[in-house]
């Protein structure tokens, strides 16, 4: 059975967004997954920045200071082997829990 | 990378809130810029922006709650946690602290011994250089050796002198003492006499005025010192060195050329030289007397083994051009065949070292095995602690804490007190240490050793702290680590019976602690018992109210051949002094540790044989019967028929079951020793020579008139009987100085001078005693705060059981199954490791097996009594347990 991890939504989402984007600043995750899920997701600045500063300490993702597009520094983040693996793993999760969740609703 | 960056930032608190902070300004001028892009006013867009983020501050403190969960700042965190949990419970702290300070100090303090007398370098310039020129496998006895560090004889140096090629330099020394005062009263002080390269080879720089050079070798006349750092402030007033700065040594006025650093003690470890005086080669030097010790420095490019391959090759050459004469030719062929070697010598020379250095790594042994058990007992202690912090540690889990975070607070609590411990045990290491150096002097020698908490020492406490606190920190940690936090706080404070995994772990502890003290208390007897043995060892000779006289009169200009009358004469003189019952001349004082020996022939018996040379009265004086025979009369000298007394070792080794009175025994050549034939007067029984330890060797006894002319000194050595004390010899002394007013004189006590061998049999006993009652102390303390706990835990089950019916008598029987299965087990694993242990100190014991029954059975009995008498206090407070309050704590 998969692991009923609704919170670990999120990780999900800033490792995802990490795999397409390379490397990315906080401000970039948010646009990018309001973007692609045409607004229907709105991730919090108070969710986001706890979240990238635990996956930094466990290994998740490295953080660097670098220059943006539009010439400002940021602190940007990209994935690492670990991520990678963690995102794979959730990616699974996340779909026995979206099957679970859908038999629950249908039931009904 | 995170981790380094956290490093760098450490202490600069401030610095990691700004870097916080700066990504989250970046944001949000990001966000206002794309808000104003959509269309927003810029007051608009910044106040939108702002409100995604709610309170600023609240919002820092979140993210920063995650930097600090693994950051060193949580660390120093946990580590004020740990400190003020420590803080709250001062009495387990305290304990545990002490346990560990003294354990850990007792090891550093026999480790910081062995370092000192083993490991540490001399204090010279580039000491891996040095080397010692020895004979490989020594000279077998042959010659006359005055020291044990001298190797060389001076015309072997004069040898080495000319052709080293491996070595840039080399010097030749050798300890001597001299009188430094005026003759009669002077002060007897450490010497050393140095050829002129000694200092330069060595690279001792003068700390004021000049050293010794190669020029000052010119006379033989004793005129020039250079005086240590030690004497030169203690016995100079350390004036400053001027070229008028003299003393007056062996009589004589010399000059203080200068004197050496602080740090320079001479080249014997655990010994220290005041004055050091330039060697002298007289015009024919004797072939036969070994009394130089000979080093010198590697060339760069040379290692050991090429030098020693150098030193093999000029053997053959150097020992036929410095053979000795007068002795019998096979004793010469054996000289011309030794090779000599290199050897490393960067750590000097030391007796000590060679005296005690396995009693310091059998010490060392012992004292890591109470630290054993101490940490058994603190691991027990900290099982305990855990325990009673389940709850504390369950709620922290419950709060999101995770287990490693867990598991991290519990090593640093144990870190910190091993840490604490360990700086402590370094501390006390100082004056344990001084200690143990004190307990091994005597009154005839002082030990001098610079005790330094050097690297060496430093890294072995560190190590032994780190042992320590995987040992008593890792199980106790894993246990609280992986508590069940419902179960934990479910079960409240005092819990239901823990699981059974859980009591083993603390069974365990107590079974190694009993073991490990069954090794400790099997070694300690063993100790003990071996040193009363050498105590009450029988020499064969009398012990008590003997004193040793050693009297030199070469100032009163005595012929050689009428210095036989004037030692018999002398004799008389001792023996006329009110209080003294009797006095003998020797030319070996017995068991003081040396050894004079002739190569003896009987029939067709060759071997070697202890040679001393007494006058008539040394039997009656030293309490020795007569077995057979006649003893020597002052008729038997030069001019008579030449006499033995011989002893039963020297029967058993020459004669065999014939009757040895009137055998006749032929005595080798040695220079000054001709070869002769004596005849075997009388008979004694077997007695000690050398030491306690040693089996008795065949001695056979010459007439003191009958030694060679050549062989008689202007000095003496007298052994006198007198149960009047001191005053007797108090009374002789004044005797001898009226009669003989030049006469040097000094006196020892015999059994005292015995007893001063054995300092380090002393020092095994007491010590190893000691430990072995410490050892047992923290049994009792173990055992007894193991059952206790077990009883706490299991209090509902006893009160079940006593609410049952069950009888006082049964529930004592049901705590004491427990002592007795821990007992059991421990003492048959304790009686193996004895016996394993024991092999590694057969060669240390006197008179005893390792593996002595009698010493095993004591031990068991004293542990189990120990362990019943430990285990019944917790068993009968178990008894009286009050079934109704049991349950009802519940």
């Amino acid at each position: 059975m998969a692991k009923n991890d609704l919170q670990g939504a999120l990780d999900l989402l800033i490792l995802k967004s990490l795999s397409h984007l390379g490397s990315m600043h906080g401000f970039g995750i948010i646009l990018h997954i309001e973007r692609v899920s045409d607004e229907l997701l709105n991730v919090e600045e108070g969710s986001l920045y706890p979240a990238l500063h635990r996956m930094e300490h466990s290994g998740w993702v490295r953080a660097e200071w670098a220059v943006t597009e539009s010439s400002r520094r940021a602190k940007f983040y990209t994935l690492t082997a670990t991520g990678r693996k963690q995102l794979a793993a959730r990616e699974k999760n996340w779909e026995q829990v979206v099957k679970g969740v859908q038999a629950i609703l249908r039931f009904a | 990378m995170g981790i380094f960056r956290r490093i760098w930032a450490l202490g600069k608190r401030s610095k990691l809130d700004r870097e916080i902070e700066d990504e989250l300004r970046d944001h949000l001028q990001m966000r206002t810029n794309a808000n104003i892009a959509k269309g927003m006013s810029p007051e608009q867009a910044a106040r939108a922006a702002r409100l995604r983020f709610g309170n600023p501050e609240a919002f820092k403190e979140r993210v920063e709650a995650e930097d600090a969960a693994l950051s060193i700042e949580g660390l120093l965190r946990d580590v004020r946690y740990a400190v003020r949990g420590f803080t709250s419970s001062p009495g387990f702290t305290t304990v545990a602290i002490i346990t560990l300070a003294l354990g850990i100090g007792a090891n550093t303090a026999v480790f910081q011994l062995l370092d000192a007398v083993r490991l540490r370098s001399l204090p010279i310039q580039k000491p891996q250089e040095l080397v010692e020129l020895l004979i490989t496998g020594g000279n077998l006895g042959l010659g006359v050796n005055d020291h044990p560090y001298d190797s060389f004889t001076i015309p072997m140096w004069q040898e080495v002198r000319r052709h080293h090629d491996p070595l840039s330099g080399v010097f030749a020394w050798r300890q001597d003492e001299v009188t430094v005062g005026q003759p009669r009263d002077g002060k007897r002080v450490h010497a050393l006499e140095v050829s002129g390269e000694f200092f330069n080879v060595l690279g001792v720089l003068p700390w004021q005025g000049r050293l010794i050079e190669p020029q000052d070798e010119a006379g033989c006349d004793l005129s020039k010192v250079v005086a240590s750092y030690p004497f030169w402030e203690a016995q100079m007033g350390g004036q400053p060195i001027t070229p008028n700065t003299t003393i007056l040594v062996q009589g004589h006025t010399v000059q203080v050329l200068g004197v050496t650093p602080p740090s320079f003690f001479g080249l014997v470890v655990g010994d220290r030289f005041d004055l050091a005086y330039p060697s002298c080669i007289p015009p024919n030097p004797r072939r036969e007397f070994f009394i130089l010790s000979v080093m010198g420095r590697l060339k760069p490019g040379w290692d050991l083994a090429r030098a020693s391959g150098y030193f093999t090759s000029i053997s053959p050459g150097l020992f036929e051009s410095t053979a000795p004469t007068g002795y019998n030719a096979e004793a010469v062929k054996t000289f011309k065949s030794f090779k000599l070697g290199a050897y490393a010598a960067a750590a000097g020379v030391s007796m000590l070292r060679d005296t005690y250095d396995s009693s310091l790594q059998l010490l060392l042994a012992i004292t890591g095995l109470v630290l054993l058990i101490a940490c058994a007992n603190l691991a027990n202690l900290m099982l305990a602690r855990a325990n009673a912090r389940q709850r504390e540690l369950a709620i922290r889990m419950a709060l999101g804490a995770s287990r490693r975070r867990m598991l991290r607070q519990l090593l640093i609590e144990s870190g910190l007190l091993a840490l604490s411990g360990a700086t402590l045990g370094v501390a006390l290491a100082q004056p344990l240490s001084r200690l143990l150096v004190a307990a091994l002097e005597t009154s005839q020698s002082s030990i001098h050793l610079a005790i330094v908490t050097d690297w060496r020492v430093l890294l072995f406490a560190a190590v032994v702290a780190t042992l320590t606190c995987v040992v008593f920190g890792t199980i106790p940690a894993m246990r609280g680590a992986n508590a069940d936090p419902i179960a934990a706080l479910k079960s409240g404070e005092r819990g239901i019976v823990g699981n059974r995994q859980h009591f083993f772990a603390q069974r365990l502890m107590v079974i190694t602690q009993i073991a490990v003290s069954m090794v400790l208390l099997v070694g300690a007897l063993l100790f003990v018992r071996s040193y009363r043995n050498l105590m009450t060892l029988d020499p064969g000779m009398r012990e008590i109210g003997i004193t040793i006289g050693h009297i030199g009169f070469d100032t009163l200009n005595i012929k050689p051949e009428n210095e036989a009358e004037f030692k018999r004469q002398l004799v008389e003189d001792v023996r006329s002094v009110p209080g003294i019952q009797n006095a003998a001349t020797t030319t070996n004082t017995p068991l003081g540790g040396g050894t004079w020996g002739h190569t003896a022939r009987v029939g067709a018996t060759e071997g070697d044989s202890r040679f001393t040379y007494a006058s008539p009265s040394y039997f009656a004086t030293m309490g020795i019967p007569l077995l057979t025979g006649r003893g020597f009369t002052d008729a038997d000298t030069n001019h008579a028929p030449l006499v033995l007394v011989v002893n039963q070792a020297f029967i058993r080794k020459f004669i065999g079951t014939a009757q040895p009175l009137g055998q006749l025994v032929h005595v080798m050549p040695e220079p000054r020793y001709p070869e002769r034939t004596y005849q075997i007067i009388g008979t004694i029984p077997d007695t000690k020579y050398q030491d306690l330890r040693e089996d008795p060797p065949p001695i056979a006894f010459v007439p003191a008139a009958q030694l060679p002319v050549d062989a008689q000194g202007p000095w003496v050595a007298m052994m006198i009987a007198s149960n009047a004390g001191p005053d007797a010899i108090q009374a002789l002394r004044r005797t001898l100085e009226k009669k003989y007013p030049t006469m040097t004189l000094q006196f020892f006590d015999f059994q005292q001078g015995v007893r001063d061998q054995l300092v380090g049999d002393r020092m095994m006993a007491m010590l190893s005693g000691f430990f072995g009652i410490l050892a047992a102390m923290l049994v009792v303390v173990g055992l007894y705060g193991v059952l206790s706990y077990l009883i706490t835990r299991r209090r509902n089950e006893i009160g079940i059981r006593i609410a049952l019916g069950a009888k006082r008598r049964q529930v004592i029987a049901l705590v004491m199954r427990d002592t007795a299965a821990m007992l059991l087990t421990g003492i048959v694993v304790g009686t193996a490791l004895a016996l394993l242990a024991g092999r590694a100190a057969t060669a240390m014991l006197f008179g005893l097996k390792p593996y002595d029954l009698a010493t095993l059975a004591f031990a068991i009995v004293l542990l189990a009594v120990i362990g019943i008498l430990a285990s019944l206090l917790p068993a009968i407070e178990a008894s009286n347990l009050d079934p109704v309050a049991a349950l009802r704590a519940e």
